[in-house]
């Protein structure tokens, strides 16, 4: 086989592997089982419990699990913006990097509050090692603790029985943290010291080049951090260059560590759930639902970055790795291009390439895969958005063999169906609604005045563009959708760090996180207190590959509705003139 | 709300001591057991220089293998892409710009022989490889600056091919590691 194709299918079929085993511990972990982790984390946690006065075994329900949840989520934000705003003369500052302004700050922030990640600073001049280390890199554990906790909450009301009791919010959160992430994170950031990925506090260090020219290498805490920022789905990049910095992802092992850590915990939650409620023949058509769609969409990308970009075959030189613009040799077109729809089906947003100067075709895939953010989906979050989808689904299979609504025994009405319309339609409102204003903006070249300026000190709205026309609109495009998915990756072309851009992504962000949060906690906090009706030969199965279609026909409908006209815009627009 | 205020505090407080002060303390740890102690690895040449072997360097003396084009002139104290769309005219019009450098520097080799990594900027601006077809049409204008045997230099690039890694990734070649095995050259 290909080496380069072997590479992605071992990536592909190891995350499997992994998974399954791994969901069955985090069910385990959830329903409080015992695991060979008791013996080191049971003290900490108890630790912890008692100087915090939480009592971990206090049952609470759906409304209380999202209060503790909002708490804390703006407790930490505080935190974040402490740290931003203050670098310059907190402690691990080698490179004497100033404070950000307020709204990079609140940005920045944001994004890694809600595990998007979205960067419009450069790692290497925009922060401090305090604010990488306390700042991000806690965020980037507790928004994926966060993520899964939510799940948690969720795989607790869909067991089967009437209950309002769902658990201790707290004690799911810490042992996400704990027992999920933080062993794994050790072994993945082992792997990359020994591969090549520094750790150290030391800062730039100035040498010669055999040449004679002196360069400047940052250096940083970089292991530690690359690890969550993956198996957390985080994916905000230690530098700015992301997981293409030869730093952040020495060698072709590393790629295949960091494609594993980001796709595990996403498949390993799938799994938990049918572990967890007893349902594991459902977890597999989930699990077969999204893998259809992903490889609907990574197999065109794979394609289109190997045969590489016509003009330049036009120019008359050979592309035998393909599409090499913003790739790096070491990894190449294939698994760049696995790479680029894997990070974006879940909510990752790592890149290993620079994905405004992907060909269109994959552009679009990474378009649609945030659009439709339910193809595998960020670490708990994901499942919660995939459940939205499961719930219209029985709705529309309910009305299509003429019986009410129901889904594992508990019957879906009015209430949840109108916030799981809300939550689905929220997401193409947000995308369309801020992709049309800065448009708007754009094509009247409006001038911004505080809101924004280039480089040159023009406030003109068309200067935020790298790229004119299709792919100048695809840059705003992504970035809406890449907000509105949590994701984080971007056609970096696009000047996005101005007030404009920071705040308007920032608000998208806010309402992206909770509100997909806050809807399915709440629809399953209701069923969850329905009564129980076990299954009679009238209820529509829904662990079969037909249900399994229904839903996929579901998301395709709504995401081809909403989305087509914008992608018809940007581009499909530049892939028609392409050929 | 107001009473789950003070438990939330505290345990993000724990939290932040245990997963930003344990767990990267754990991993600095760690990383004194690994090679150069975690400060990216390193490579020195017969003077005894140390460079950073994974850090791509600029290259465009004629005696030396280049590097690919970056976005960020090979300043590690950033780094980048040129974020460029595949269509964008004035991105073609730099493409074709450095075809024409390129050629212009290696006279006796075909158009088509040139990959197109080397006239592309890479996504990190810091690529330390390029294609071993990058390398192997450049062999000409190397020989002849240094006045080497053609041979020679073909097979100290053959000697620097990385293939795939048990049995996965592309073939590619350090530039940095074999201009300084270059140099060694006699």
């Amino acid at each position: 086989m290909n080496p380069q194709i072997l590479g992605v299918v071992v990536m592909f079929v190891a995350t499997l592997l992994l998974a399954v085993p791994l969901g069955k511990y985090i069910a385990k972990v959830y329903s409080g089982g015992r695991t060979w982790t008791d013996v080191i984390f049971n003290p900490i946690e108890k630790l912890f419990y008692k100087v915090s006065r939480i009592d971990p075994v206090r049952e609470m329900n759906w409304k209380q699990s999202l209060v503790a949840l909002l708490t804390l989520n703006l407790i930490w934000f505080l935190w974040a913006m402490f740290c931003l705003l203050n670098q310059s003369w907190l402690p691990m500052n080698p490179d004497h990097n100033p404070n950000m302004t307020p709204d990079l700050a609140f940005n920045t922030a944001v994004s890694f509050l809600v595990n998007c990640n979205l960067q419009d600073y450069s790692g290497e001049t925009g922060l401090s090692y305090f604010s990488q280390v306390f700042g991000l890199m806690f965020l980037q554990f507790a928004s994926a603790g966060t993520g899964m906790a939510a799940a948690a909450v969720v795989f607790n009301a869909l067991k089967d029985r009437t209950t309002d009791k769902l658990g201790n919010f707290y004690d799911f959160f810490l042992k996400s943290c704990t027992r999920i992430l933080l062993p794994i994170c050790i072994l993945i950031a082992t792997i990359h010291l020994f591969e090549g990925t520094p750790m150290t506090f030391k800062g730039i260090d100035n040498v010669m080049s055999v040449q004679g020219d002196t360069m400047h290498v940052s250096r940083g805490p970089v292991a530690a951090f690359v690890a969550i920022k993956h198996l957390g789905t985080n994916g905000g990049g230690f530098f700015g260059a992301n997981s293409a910095h030869p730093f952040e992802n020495p060698n072709y092992l590393s790629n295949i560590v960091q494609m594993v850590a980001q796709i595990l915990i996403p498949f390993a939650m799938v799994f938990a759930f049918g572990f967890y409620c007893n349902k594991r023949r459902l977890a597999w058509v989930f699990w077969g639902v999204m893998t259809v769609g992903f490889l609907i969409l990574v197999i065109p990308a794979i394609q289109a970055e190997v045969h590489g970009n016509p003009y330049i075959a036009k120019m008359g030189i050979s592309q035998p790795g393909g599409n090499m613009e913003g790739k790096e040799v070491r990894f190449g077109a294939t698994a760049s291009a696995f790479w680029s729809i894997a990070t974006t089906v879940i909510s990752t947003g790592s890149v290993n390439g620079m994905h405004d100067s992907f060909m269109p075709v994959s552009g679009m895939n990474m378009l649609l895969g945030m659009m439709i953010n339910s193809f595998y989906g960020g670490v708990g979050v994901g499942f919660l958005n995939f459940f939205i989808y499961v719930i219209l689904a029985v709705f529309i299979g309910g009305l299509m063999v003429g019986r009410t609504p129901e889904f594992l025994g508990k019957k879906i009405e009015a209430k949840e169906m109108k916030i799981a319309m809300i939550i689905a339609l929220f997401h193409p409102f947000l995308i369309l609604a801020f992709t049309a204003i800065a448009s708007y903006f754009t094509a009247h070249d409006t001038n911004m005045g505080w809101w924004f300026a280039d480089a040159a000190g023009k406030h003109n709205a068309s200067g935020w563009l790298n790229n004119p026309s299709y792919d100048g609109f695809s840059e705003m495009l992504y970035q809406y959708t890449s907000c509105s998915a949590n994701n984080g990756s971007g056609f970096e072309g696009l000047a996005d760090n101005n007030p404009f851009w920071n705040i308007t992504a920032g608000i998208v962000l806010l309402f992206s996180r909770f509100l997909p949060i806050i809807g399915p906690v709440a629809i399953a906090g209701l069923l969850a207190s329905k009564k129980f009706i076990p299954a009679g030969s009238g209820t529509l199965k829904t662990d079969t590959g037909t249900f399994g279609l229904l839903v996929f026909a579901v998301k395709v409908i709504i995401a081809a509705l909403a989305f087509f006209p914008a992608l018809a815009l940007g581009p499909i627009a530049e892939w028609m003139k392409m050929h | 709300m107001k009473k789950e205020i003070i438990p939330s505090l505290i345990l993000t407080i724990l939290c932040i001591l245990f997963f930003s002060g344990v767990y990267p303390v754990v991993m600095w740890g760690i990383a004194q057991a690994a090679p150069n102690k975690g400060e990216g690895f390193t490579i020195k040449d017969s003077n005894g220089k140390y460079y950073y072997e994974n850090i791509g360097q600029k290259f465009s003396d004629d005696k030396y293998f280049w590097s690919r084009p970056s976005a960020v002139n090979y300043n590690a104290a950033g780094s980048g892409g040129s974020n460029k769309g595949p269509d964008n005219p004035d991105y073609l019009a730099q493409v074709q710009a450095t075809i024409d450098t390129f050629m212009k520097h290696n006279p006796d080799i075909n158009k088509a022989d040139i990959p197109s990594d080397m006239v592309t900027a890479s996504g990190s601006g810091l690529d330390p490889h390029i294609s071993v077809e990058g390398a192997e049409v450049q062999v000409a204008r190397v020989a002849k600056a240094r006045g080497l045997d053609k041979n020679k230099v073909e097979a100290l690039v053959k000697a620097h091919i990385e293939g795939p890694v048990m049995g996965m990734g592309p073939d590619r070649i350090n530039v940095l590691k074999l201009n300084i095995d270059l140099d060694n050259l006699k």
